[in-house]
This record gives C-alpha cells, structure tokens and sequence, in this order.
C-alpha cells in the first residue's frame, strides 16, 4: 500500500485524460495519470504508481530494479498484484 | 538483469562500506534513523547492518502508516462499518490490524460489511454500484497515499455521488520525526529520509531538521546500494561538520516534490489540532482531517463515532519500535506471542513493519552470515 509499485504505460485511452491502462507485472490495468501534469506520458514510459495514482515518472531501470525489489519481498507484493487484478477503476 | 547489478553490485557494496569505516571516528558511536519502512525491509532483507561498522546502528523510525493507527481508530472504523446499509472499504493492509474489540477480519466474521479495494477510486466506483448503501473509505497512510484520496473525493464531488465518504486517517510524517527529535528516549546523529514520501513533499521540508536540530537528513532510494550511499553521505557530512539535507534518490524524487497531488491534498484536507499515533501518543498537526467545504464526504461528521482512546496491550513494545528505541527482537512477545499470523501489535502485521520485516527476513540473513563465516 505504501510502496510505489512500477508499470509500463501500454496505452492512453484518448477519451479518458486522466487515466492510461499499465503493465504491473504482466497484470494490464488503469491508474490515474492526472497528477503527472506537465509531464507527457508516452506508451513505453514507466511510473511509480500509488493505490492506483501514478505519482512519478522513473526510467526503465528504475522501474526493474523496483521490481525486483518488490518481488523480492515475497508475500506483500503478491497481495499488491492480487489487489490490483480486482481494480477497476476505468469501468463504470 | 544488468539494470539491477547496477544497484546490487557486491564489490560496490563492500567499496562503500570501505569508505563509510574511514569516516569513522575513534570512539564514537553513531545512530542513524530510518524513516520509513520499505528502508527496513531492504536493511534486513540484504543483511545491510553487516556491511556496516559494527560503530554505526541503523534504528527504525514510524513509517510505517499502517502500524501507527491507534487501537481506538480501528474500533471508530468497526463502529461506523456496524452502522445499516454501510460498506466500509480500505486497503488489504488494514484488515488485521488490532483494535480494541478485534480486527477488520473479526468484525467481517460477526456480520459487517467490509471490503478490500485497491485505490479509493475502486472505493467510489462500488459507491456509483451501489446508490443505496453508504460507503465509506477508511483512508490510511503518509503523504504517499493522501493525495489519492483527496482527488478521488474531489472527482466524487464532481459527479455528485452523495454516498461516498471518507473516513480520514492520514498522517504527515514530518511531525513524528520532530517528536522523536524531542524525544529524550534517543539520540540519532542523522537521518535516512523517507524515498517515496518525498515524491510528494520533496526535501524542503526537512530543513528544519538539518538547520534546526544539526542532524543530516538524506533522502534515500530502496535498493542495497542507496541506503549504503545514504549512510555514506551522512558520515561524510557528519565528518566534514556540515548537517544538510540531501537527495541520493534524485532520479525518482524532485527537490520540490509533486505540487499538484499537494494542491489536491490542501484543497480538501487540512492539519487536525493533534492526533494519537500507536505507541507515540498523541502530536500535534500531525494529521490531516476533512475540511469543512467536504462535511459531506467526512464520515467522521456524518457518523456518531465513539473515539474512545484504547491503550495498546500491555505486552506490545510496538511504541519502542517505532520509535527506535528497541529493536524488534528485544520487544519481549517477539516471535513468540506476536507472529505475522497472530500478531498483538502492528509493526508485526504490516509487511513494512519493522517487526515484520526482521521475523521474515532478519532470522535468515543473520543464518547466512554465519554459515558465510564458518
């Protein structure tokens, strides 16, 4: 919950401006971009996401060492992903 | 995986803490806090304390948001999901935290209506579902996850969904580090600043630590090496007679933070007078409550809660943790009475707490440095 967890940018819906659909760990969902003003966001950037908020962008080795930091903790992480794959915050 | 090498490099590893025993003075002890609770994990989980004059002690601070929500907030929390038609909703961290009258998960057990989500929005959207229950978001957490909150109110605002509220319990982290400074239980020589807290806040903050109090501050990334770097430039600044505050982890945090989450925080959040934190009693502005322009998202306005103040069990030592006045395997129901599956205080039920951290992983890397040393 506390710890910014990594996802790849893989789309952003023209339709929605605050929300992109990201890769966390092969788990494809939506965040909320809309507290990355000013800065672009392109599919293939990575951002440090919050409960479901992008709240920095990182580059790509940031993001894998992220990663395999946050799969090293085991336990946590999987709670994480698990609680992501029941977000669904661009369906109504 | 040349990316994570980068940060993991043994010889490095053992470079710096070459580097960090050659600022050490003769004689003197030096006790560095960190912050937050994703640094702990990483200190136990790499065995970082190995690398590290045995001069130097690394103590853990409060950040850990869930095991700083006091027992009394839990049975608030409990009281407001027993109320009809309510669906309390919060973070999966939050459901085996101890309350007075047991956990989220006991609560579920006897009937109430309470549901893991991952985001607030996720907590809004079951709000737009469901246009004839109450649902409320037991919002936890530092500066990291307020700013979360305060949009997804502001976007239930915008929509007009009137059965959506918040229950608010998020802390700020730079008045508990003020009331450890003020505490006369210990002395630190310098901090390791929290990473993703000051995504949000930025270093500014903590001047005042640097200028104020005359200890370092740097502001440190999760990986082996940062905290190891962190350390080092701590000394170094110790050593030179400076106290400043420094950004290691300047590829992910700006020195002015992330202005427009603070904006949306400030618009629909302002400091409560004082709040209690477990184990640290209670300090004032050093939390954040609903202002009154969003009374109608504020479930503490819209629902009679007790606030009863619970003291902690007798046997947890969770507020000398936190604190970093003991470590976790001095606290005298460690891994006994208090295990991740049946924890009695918080720091051993958040995967961050300090408690949690060392019984996963202490245990093992202290193992290994033995059979490494045999």
């Amino acid at each position: 919950m506390c710890l910014g967890i990594p996802g790849e940018i893989v789309e952003i819906p023209p339709d929605q401006t605050d929300l992109a659909k990201v890769d966390v760990s092969g788990v494809r969902r939506a965040v909320n971009i809309g507290l990355l003003d000013g800065q672009p966001l392109r599919p293939g950037d990575w951002v440090l996401i919050h409960v479901g908020f992008a709240l920095s962008k990182i580059d790509e080795a940031e993001a894998r060492a992220a990663l395999e930091f946050l799969e090293g903790i085991g336990q946590a992480y999987e709670d994480e992903l698990r609680a992501l794959r029941d977000s669904s915050i661009d369906r109504p | 995986m040349r990316f994570v090498d980068e940060y993991r490099d043994a010889d490095k590893a053992r470079a710096l803490s070459a580097k960090i025993a050659s600022l050490c003075e003769p004689g003197r002890a030096y006790k560095f806090m960190e912050v937050c609770g994703g640094h702990t994990h990483t200190i136990y989980k790499h065995g970082l304390e190995d690398y590290l004059p045995e001069t130097i002690t690394l103590v853990h601070g409060p950040g850990c948001p869930v095991c700083v929500i006091p027992m009394g907030r839990v049975d608030d929390a409990i009281h407001i999901a027993e109320q009809p038609d309510v669906i309390m909703t919060s973070f999966g961290d939050m459901m085996r935290v101890p309350g007075g009258r047991g956990s989220f998960f006991d609560a579920t057990a006897g009937g109430a209506d309470i549901r893991m989500v991952y985001s607030p929005l996720d907590a809004l959207k079951i709000a737009r579902r469901e246009p004839d229950r109450r649902v409320v978001f037991m919002a936890i957490g530092f500066e990291t996850t307020a700013p979360s909150t305060a949009v997804t109110v502001l976007r239930a605002a915008a929509e007009g969904v009137r059965n959506f509220s918040v229950f608010c319990n998020h802390v700020t982290i730079i008045p508990a580090i003020k009331a450890i400074l003020d505490s006369p239980d210990l002395r630190l020589d310098g901090f390791i600043g929290p990473g993703h807290v000051s995504t949000i806040i930025g270093c500014r903050p903590y001047e005042f630590i640097a200028r104020g109090y005359g200890k370092p501050l740097v502001v440190a990334g999760f990986e082996p090496l940062d905290i190891l770097q962190s350390v080092y430039l701590l000394m170094l600044q110790l050593a030179e007679g400076r106290s400043e505050v420094e950004n290691q982890y300047a590829r992910v945090v700006p020195w002015a933070g992330n202005v427009k989450a603070l904006r949306a925080v400030n618009e629909v959040m302002e400091l409560r007078p004082y709040f209690e934190w477990r184990g640290l009693g209670f300090i004032s502005h050093s939390a954040l409550r609903m202002r009154e322009a969003y009374a109608a998202y504020d479930a503490e306005r819209l629902f009679d809660i007790p606030g009863d103040r619970v003291a902690d069990p007798k046997a947890c030592q969770c507020g000398e943790v936190l604190k970093g006045v003991l470590k976790p395997w001095e606290c005298k129901v460690f891994g006994t009475a208090c295990t991740p599956e049946t924890p009695i205080g918080t720091c051993m039920v958040s995967s961050e707490g300090a408690c949690a951290a060392y019984y996963n992983f202490g245990r093992f890397s202290r193992q290994r440095v033995r059979e490494a040393t045999r």
